[in-house]
């Protein structure tokens, strides 16, 4: 199971949630990983610590996805300590929940500053090295609130569907360089970020998903790997909905 | 020590797949030389190897010939 043997990746938000359990499981096919934080330091040097423990290759690197001086000095730090990029898993993502008649300036702004311009500079930093490279994989974690909207997310729901078109631009931009840009747009699952949703919610989106249950992180990453390795070579600009059904 | 026109040639010439005698001062990268934009971004990115420098965007939109970029390199090593 070395899908991913002597490439390098940069994930990023990988400290936690999908983001850690997605470094995992692409160290564990081989994969030298980059585990992108921007202010849980702890927990991204744990998630490397445990890639380490089973003999693994990572590195953690603070980098706020927004800031591009930050981005640029964090892709500096990866060609220095493992030579290549190779894949990209866009995953930072934050939110700031509110309804839109109540939503601040700032909520939008954030929101849309790390979930949707986040994507953009760190696609484009890895871009000239992917360039030089001839391949290249560039992985969107999208949402699936992003193709079906959600009361409550107008800032978080803008971005998302943002990371999709953006995603079939970065697939039609960089094809005859030989890099696909693919997006996942995971449904409920079951993380930190999720968990911070009340129980009625929660029970409300359970009625919605045919498969009767929340995803895990791990479903996710699965999903990642496959897009990350050669087994999606003829794929290029799809967005996956990893929901248990929830969209059609 | 080759020329600048020399070395820029020869990354045109590799980069584009154009024969020598096409990369004329004069010739423009997307109109003579068959170039499409990703291209003329790749070029840019192989000269600032090349030279070992940094060509701003706003710099690298205004070299639309060979002779543009001879001109800017000489400039900036000068």
């Amino acid at each position: 199971m070395s899908k991913l043997a002597g490439k390098t990746a940069i994930v990023t938000g990988a400290s936690r949630g999908i983001g850690a359990e997605i470094a995992r499981r692409f160290s564990e096919a081989g994969a030298k990983v980059v585990v992108n934080y921007s202010g849980s330091q702890e927990k991204a040097e744990a998630v490397v610590a445990d890639i380490r423990a089973n003999g693994g290759e990572a590195i953690a690197v603070k980098a706020n996805v927004s800031d591009s001086d930050a981005v640029k000095a964090m892709i500096e730090e990866t060609m220095k300590a493992f030579g290549s990029i190779d894949v990209l898993v866009n995953n930072a993502g934050i939110t700031r929940d509110n309804l839109m008649m109540r939503m601040k300036d700032d909520e939008w702004d954030d929101v849309i500053n790390t979930n949707l311009k986040g994507v953009f500079i760190c696609t484009k930093g890895v871009t000239r090295q992917m360039m030089k490279q001839r391949s290249g994989r560039i992985i969107n974690i999208a949402s699936i609130v992003g193709v079906m909207g959600n009361a409550g997310q107008a800032n978080y729901v803008a971005a998302k569907a943002g990371v999709i078109g953006l995603t079939k631009t970065t697939a039609r931009e960089l094809a005859s360089r030989n890099i696909t840009a693919n997006a996942v747009a995971p449904g409920f699952i079951t993380t930190d970020m999720t968990d911070a949703l009340g129980e009625d919610i929660q029970k409300t989106m359970l009625a919605q998903i045919p498969l009767g249950r929340f995803g895990k992180p791990e479903e996710v990453a699965k999903a990642a790997l496959f897009l990350a390795s050669d087994d999606s070579s003829y794929m290029t600009g799809q967005t996956l909905h990893l929901d248990g059904g929830m969209v059609m | 020590m080759a020329t600048v026109l020399e070395r820029v040639t020869k990354v045109i010439v590799d980069r584009l797949g154009v024969e020598e005698n096409e990369v004329k001062l004069e010739a423009s990268f997307t109109g003579d030389l068959g170039a499409d934009s990703l291209d003329v971004v790749e070029l840019v990115m192989e000269l600032e190897d090349e030279f070992d420098m940094e060509i701003s965007d706003e710099d690298a939109e205004g070299m639309s010939t060979v002779g543009d970029a001879v001109a800017y390199i000489e400039k900036k090593q000068a």
